[in-house]
């Protein structure tokens, strides 16, 4: 019965193969050892004769790099069993097969560290309000709760050898490639494997030899995670999960994906990520639980290199590098950001950035749409300054290195597989052919019918009549060119099909062709043909001079590339600006303190802080900024914002999301930073959104344009987390699908809350050995006030309520953002003990704001709230001075009382007051210079000081857009040259906006045309 | 003048609030007023202080230095306070929605994408909460506006003090609408997904060349007597093409406007844009075929990442400059009581400060076809003025006292002073 079945797979296996695969399979069989070891056994029964060989060859006479440096002229290879034996002088066997290998070059073929090569490939899913809700995984079987969590899918157990897709690889030069399975966030083991044709059990050298990571949810339809941070809690959840695991919880039952985790950690890790700051967002997760990633890059890394040699991480570079883009259209081209295309322009130097920056990495030919563009794609990275050695190693002996396989391949080392290529010359140079590409000791052609370089001159002689004429083979190895040298030169044709040849000229200029057929013989052609008259002849051509190779490597100069800037932005810096004292004379100071507004004053600014104010200081060694007719302010601070967020503000996926913190996806390009800026803002308070009830971790952060994600991070700031009350959490206006997720009322929301935090203190209780619960750790640091709510909020009854559950829980609601209708509910709230945001007008966009009133902000004030005017909104940020000017006109606020709603209250509701939102001595020197009186609707902010660095001014800003005017001029040129060129090209596309804000709907919140046209609202 | 007393009440607080639903429309002007010691903000660019400024009937007759010697009426002593034309919102959906996101609240966007007949103004509610609010802020007159599909139908101006949309229109059917589709081009496809073809640029050429093709056949149709079957679409663009109505294309980018310029060059409709976030890139285009802007929004973010930072808000004054004729809008229905503060911005980034109030007043009557009766603080136009405590652009000093439309004096009660007393009275404030 048993018996049979192999018989039945065999017969299958069998009949899907072709004859010639059917032989290398054979040959594999029969060459399990190596020579003078014991008769290979094996379980495939054989169907025939068996056809035992040992595969024994030595390549003679060639130039071998053995590895990238290690170059041995006029050397022999010699293989056996699909390994090798010997590389340099060793001697030949006797049984060997001799192949003259002179004027050829032999490599190590490529491993590519990063390929889905034969896997299947998962369908990316798309998740949207139009479908149902999906709380847990869909996955079948004993694995955990999340669907993008696939530890245990091992790519050996999937991978099933391709043979189109492998011929494609051998041509680009790989031997040897790391697949797996491209799908989820942990997406299982992945599996070592060579690129020869035929049976799976062979080609497999190491079946798990790397544990795969994203930040990509891929196929999964659950819901949770929707977004970025998501993602990386997710990650940092499932470390936690599976430490705990490790002792088997009983309540837990079996959980495959976790063992799986647990059982892949040992494995190298590596971590596919988009973009740079992505992959310092890998490296911090790794940090936290003692991972150090290998990190497959986005291709943008080259901007901020500083940062990827502290991430200590090795890379696995793309040479993916972006077309050109088609800017023939300028009115098309007016959308393309110059980041953009500054990114084409200097994506290629990528490698060369990261050889110069001494950082292990190697090369992927992952993301290319055409695999057979990958050395073209190298050469180019070599154009743009990698050293050609460094290239060689980043696609042979640094990934056998990244993937611990560096004794089975990398190298042209004996013992190693044979998995090596012949060539025509340097690999990297224009006009090298790969003849052969020989993977486990068997030979796969790729451009085997031009081994031999057939040019140089002939002398054909035909027969009868022996006409002599002379001949000259010129062109490229792979693309000979014939012409008959007379009088006249003229062009004639020559063909090779194997040894087959086919010549065809015209005898003289204008005559008829001589056409002529034969086989080629050791130096030269013989074979039969027809004359001009159409008489049979008989031919032989003898070589007389060999081609001499003039030196093709000329080396081009590297090509120009503009500077980088900081942040990658038409506004960004080429140097970023460092601390100077500075001392702004003669303006009129609004000090937000008991000195009220000063006129005629100085303030000093030194090492960052406010040194000393009063009339009449000595500059010394500061710089002087005039502030006569001008007036000077603390910088403003906007409670509620969420410029700067990468890539989703929600993770409105569940109704409690503790666990996510905007710190880990704050996103240091975006303009609307230089935008506030501009507008007088110094800091920002980034907020979850307010999909659910109990959101995500906020950042505050200082407007320092150009400095990374960490740089910008208000250091010392106590913790926040984004609360949500109403329509939004009770998913109100999200359509008719979206009826499932509890609380469906504000009912709901007391329960929630009140759940939540029951859980958080049950959870406290727990063990030491209990497993760390990132959600409810942080909702402990509430109860405990060490982390302070900021809460959306609309109407005074669930404002009212959200007291009583905090009150319950012994702790105090900080901040009620937003809070429309704060003013119906003032007293409770400061017998609560909590502050208030507001916006200045706006209301009437749902039904929990037809009691909005802008006289809101006045009357909490009035009642002895500390009151922040936010903004929720990038445009509106820009104008916060007169947003609190509002309260001027509605209630009558005194003008300094104003300017506070959007400076030291909001300080003072953020706990930074001590170090921010007024002058006074001693603190941060967060500064706005204003053309006019602040609250006027005339003024513009001059200058915006964040500790003492300028970073923005108005001069400056004008330099600024002459600038990028300039450098798009001449990146649009350069771009219109190369599609003149013929290079192709990609579509001009609107460059990409991410404007949040939390609420759902149009409300106040501006329109941006191409933030709207991609969907990102 | 029992409304005047009621609004003393309450703006003073000394007694309990009204209800939204008392506060009623004025009757008709039945005593000149006459209004003395007043910065006259004239809208076409003069300011005369120490002004005065007369009318009865709902008319103004006389504007200028002198207290004129005929007449009885009432004399308002202003004391150096401000007087402003009314403020014109020149597209918005207010009446037309009371809650944005209830949806039985929303009468503003039919089906169907080629909606010409559809009006705007018997959909209009003069019972919106929102009115009062806007009143209050020295708007007083707006032009509702339809939206949705490609054609969608026809708006009305309205005068912001009625009992109903009859009492209310101002203008009937001044301007069609076609919102053009976008001709931005789509968004480059994910990187790890296979790439479908993006037809969104034929697509919309296809749909403008709908609408093309619509007026064509409309053309023809008008042209000739008597028809078998009535088209109601074709009857209802009589006026545009009689000029009697305008064509108000809501567009934002220069491919979209050279489209409509063709549409003006073709079919000899006045064309208006809407919207024109990059019209300063063609001013000189719109200039020279006498194509208006309505500028929707000038709080807003710059299209693009490299543009000016500021490109939005000095926008006004680049096509001041090129002398085209635009106003200010804003979105929205609530939001239009911010139209001042536009204009403010507008003259912080390079108008003169008249020239700021002609782009919320003059500009927009002209733009509207409404220049003749209002728009100005002139003789013989409809007394729709506006007194401010001081500069009606700068929140600061932004305090509206009186209005008067068609020389009724309006209650400025609203639905936010009377909340605002009921909780200043709960926690007994001052």
């Amino acid at each position: 019965m048993i018996k049979t079945r192999i018989y039945l797979s065999f017969k299958r296996e069998a009949r899907t193969m072709t004859g010639k695969r059917l032989a290398g399979v054979c040959l594999l069989l029969g060459s399990l050892f190596a020579a003078g070891q014991l008769r290979a056994q094996q379980t495939f029964p054989v169907n025939g004769v068996a056809d035992p060989r040992e595969g024994c060859y030595a390549f003679t006479k060639a130039t071998i790099v053995k590895s990238a440096g290690n170059v041995l002229t006029n050397a022999t290879l010699v293989i056996r069993n699909g390994r090798i034996v010997s590389t340099g002088s060793g001697a030949i066997p006797a049984d060997a097969v001799v192949i003259d290998c002179s004027g050829k070059f032999i490599y190590p073929s490529f491993v590519d560290a990063y390929s889905d090569y034969g896997t299947q490939a998962v369908k990316k899913s798309s998740v949207s309000r139009r479908d149902d809700p999906q709380f847990i995984s869909n996955t079948k079987g004993a694995y955990g709760w999340n669907q993008a969590i696939k530890s245990e899918v091992n790519a050996a157990a999937i991978f099933s050898t391709d043979a189109a897709t492998a011929a494609t690889l051998r041509e680009a030069g790989f031997g040897t490639v790391l697949t797996h399975q491209q799908d989820g966030i942990a997406r299982g083991t992945g599996v070592l494997v060579t690129l020869a044709d035929g049976r799976e059990n062979k080609a497999i050298i190491k079946e798990k030899a790397s544990a795969h990571y994203s930040f990509d949810k891929g196929s999964s339809t659950q819901n949770y995670p929707s977004s970025l941070m998501g993602s990386i809690a997710l990650l940092r959840q499932t470390y936690l999960d599976a430490q705990w695991y490790r002792s088997r919880p009983e309540k837990e039952g079996v959980n495959l994906s976790l063992q799986a985790w647990n059982d892949n950690q040992s494995l190298p890790q590596i971590f596919e990520v988009g973009d740079k700051w992505d992959a310092l967002r890998a490296d911090k997760i790794g940090d936290e639980f003692g991972v150090q990633y290998i990190i497959r890059a986005g291709g943008n890394e080259y901007q901020r290199m500083p940062e990827m040699i502290a991430s200590k991480a090795a890379f696995i570079l793309p040479v993916s590098f972006p077309l050109p883009i088609d800017v023939e259209d300028p009115e098309d081209a007016r959308f393309v950001a110059l980041s953009d295309m500054k990114h084409w322009e200097m994506a290629p130097s990528e490698p060369a950035a990261f050889e110069k920056a001494n950082i292990p990495f190697c090369i992927t030919a992952d993301g290319l749409k055409d695999v057979k563009q990958f050395i073209a794609s190298v050469r180019k990275a070599i154009e743009y300054g990698l050293s050609e050695q460094k290239a060689l190693d980043a696609v042979t002996l640094a990934p056998a290195k990244l993937l611990k396989a560096e004794d089975q391949v990398g190298t042209l080392d004996a013992g190693k597989l044979a998995n090596f290529l012949i060539t025509s010359g340097n690999i990297f140079s224009e006009n090298t052919v790969i003849y052969q590409n020989w993977v486990q000791g068997k030979k796969y052609s790729i451009k085997d019918d031009n081994w031999k370089d057939v040019r140089g001159t002939y002398t054909l002689t035909v027969t009868p009549g022996n006409a002599t004429y002379t001949v000259l083979v010129k062109g490229t190895p792979l693309s000979p060119a014939l012409s008959l040298l007379a009088a006249d030169t003229v062009a004639g044709s020559l063909s090779f099909t194997g040894d087959l040849v086919k010549v065809a000229f015209p005898v003289k200029k204008g005559s008829a062709q001589l056409r002529l057929t034969g086989i080629a013989d050791g130096t030269g052609w013989s074979g039969t043909g027809v004359d001009t008259s159409g008489n049979n002849i008989h031919w032989q051509a003898v070589l007389s001079k060999s081609f001499t190779a003039t030196d093709s490597t000329k080396s081009k100069p590297q090509p120009f590339i503009g500077n980088n800037y900081f942040p990658f932005n038409g506004y960004g810096w080429e140097t970023v600006p460092t601390q100077q004292d500075l001392l702004i004379k003669n303006a009129t100071v609004w000090t937000n303190e008991q000195d009220g507004k000063l006129e005629n004053t100085d303030v000093l600014v030194r090492n960052g802080k406010i040194a000393q104010i009063g009339r009449n200081l000595a500059a010394g060694s500061a710089k002087v900024i005039d502030g006569t007719g001008k007036h000077l302010t603390a910088g403003i601070i906007d409670e509620h914002s969420h410029i700067a967020i990468s890539r989703g503000v929600n993770e409105g996926t569940q109704s409690v999301t503790a666990e996510v913190r905007i710190a880990d996806v704050v996103n240091p390009d975006d303009v609307n930073i230089y935008r506030q800026l501009s507008g007088g803002v110094t800091a920002s308070h980034l907020l979850h959104g307010s999909a659910n009830t109990i959101g995500g971790q906020s950042q505050l952060i200082k407007l320092r344009w150009g400095a990374d994600a960490e740089a910008l991070k208000f250091a010392g700031a106590d913790p926040f987390i984004k609360f949500a009350l109403g329509e939004n959490v009770k998913q109100s206006n999200w359509g008719d699908r979206q009826r499932e997720r509890f609380p469906q009322t504000r009912m709901g929301v007391e329960q929630l809350l009140t759940d939540a935090f029951t859980r958080a203190l049950d959870y406290e209780k727990l063990g030491a050995d209990k497993r760390k619960d990132l959600e409810l750790e942080t909702l402990l640091e509430i109860i405990h006030s060490k982390r302070f709510v900021t809460c959306h909020s609309y109407v005074q009854s669930e404002i009212n309520m959200l007291m009583h559950v905090a009150d319950t829980f012994h702790f105090h609601i900080n901040t009620f953002t937003h809070i429309l209708e704060g003013y119906k509910v003032a007293d409770k709230m400061k017998a609560h003990g909590a502050g208030a945001g507001t916006f200045a007008d706006w209301w009437a966009y749902k039904m929990e704001v037809q009691d909005a009133i802008p006289y809101n902000a006045t009357i909490m004030q009035r009642v002895g709230l500390t009151v922040a005017i936010n903004s929720d909104d990038a445009e509106m940020a820009r104008r916060l001075n007169q947003e609190a000017a509002k309260s001027i006109k509605y209630g009558d606020m005194t003008e300094e009382e104003a300017l506070k709603l959007v400076t030291l209250n909001p300080a003072k509701l953020l706990h930074v007051a001590d170090k921010t939102g007024s002058i006074r001595t001693g603190k941060d020197a967060d500064l706005v210079l204003w053309s006019d009186d602040p609250l006027s609707i005339y003024a513009k902010a001059d200058k915006t000081i964040v500790d003492g660095i300028v970073y923005f001014d108005r001069e400056k800003d004008k330099e600024l857009r002459q600038r990028i005017s300039a450098e798009r001029n001449r990146l649009i040129r350069k771009m219109l040259a190369e599609k003149k060129k013929g290079t192709p090209t990609q579509k001009a596309a609107p460059a990409e906006e991410d404007n949040y804000h939390c609420e759902d709907l149009q409300g106040g919140h501006q329109h941006s045309l191409l933030g709207d046209e991609n969907g990102n609202n | 003048m029992k409304h005047l007393i009621l609004l003393y009440i309450s703006i003073t607080g000394s007694l309990a609030a009204m209800a939204q639903e008392t506060i009623y429309p004025a009757g008709k002007q039945q005593e000149a007023v006459v209004l003395t010691n007043a910065t006259i903000h004239v809208g076409n660019g003069q300011v005369i202080e120490k002004g005065v400024l007369t009318f009865s009937n709902g008319k103004i007759t006389a504007v200028g230095t002198s207290v004129p010697t005929t007449g009885a009426g009432k004399v308002i002593d202003l004391q150096g306070k401000h007087v402003y034309p009314g403020i014109i919102a020149p597209v918005t959906n207010l009446g037309l929605t009371e809650v944005e996101a209830v949806r039985s609240t929303n009468d503003f966007r039919e089906v169907g994408e080629i909606d010409p007949s559809v009006r705007a103004l018997v959909a209009y509610n003069t019972d919106s909460k929102v009115i009062n609010t806007l009143r209050s802020n020295g708007i007083l007159l707006a032009q509702v506006t339809p939206e949705g599909g490609v054609i969608s139908g026809s708006s009305s101006v309205v005068q912001l003090d009625a009992w109903n949309w009859e009492d209310a229109a101002y203008r009937k059917d001044g301007a069609l609408h076609f919102y053009m589709p976008s001709l931005l081009p789509p968004p480059a496809p994910p990187k790890d997904r296979p790439a479908s073809p993006n037809n969104k640029i034929k697509d919309a050429t296809e749909k403008i060349d709908q609408v093309r093709t619509f007026f064509r056949e409309a053309k023809v149709y008008l042209a000739q007597g008597k028809h078998a079957e009535t088209n109601l679409k074709f009857e209802a663009v009589r006026r545009l093409f009689s000029k009697d109505e305008k064509l108000f294309i809501h567009c934002d980018i220069v491919k979209e406007m050279l489209v409509a310029v063709d549409f003006a060059k073709e079919f000899g409709f006045d064309v208006v844009i809407v919207g024109g976030a990059d019209a300063w890139r063609i001013a000189d285009i719109l200039k020279q075929y006498n194509i208006a802007v309505v500028l929707k929004q000038p709080h807003a973010l710059p299209v693009m990442q490299d543009d000016d930072v500021d490109q939005p808000y000095k926008l006004a004054y680049q096509l001041q400059q090129a002398g085209v004729l635009f106003c200010l809008s804003n979105e929205g229905f609530w939001q239009q009581r911010n139209l001042p503060f536009e204009a403010g911005t507008a003259s912080a980034y390079g108008l003169s400060k008249e020239e700021a109030l002609s782009a919320v007043t003059l500009n927009a009557a002209k733009i509207l076809g409404i220049d003749k009766v209002t728009g100005t603080l002139e003789t013989g136009k409809d007394a729709n003025i506006t007194i401010s405590a001081g500069d009606i652009m700068d929140m600061r000093s932004s305090v509206i006292t009186q209005a008067f439309i068609q020389g009724r004096e309006i209650n400025l009660d609203n639905k936010h002073k009377q909340l605002y007393e009921r909780y200043k009275f709960k926690y007994g404030l001052k």
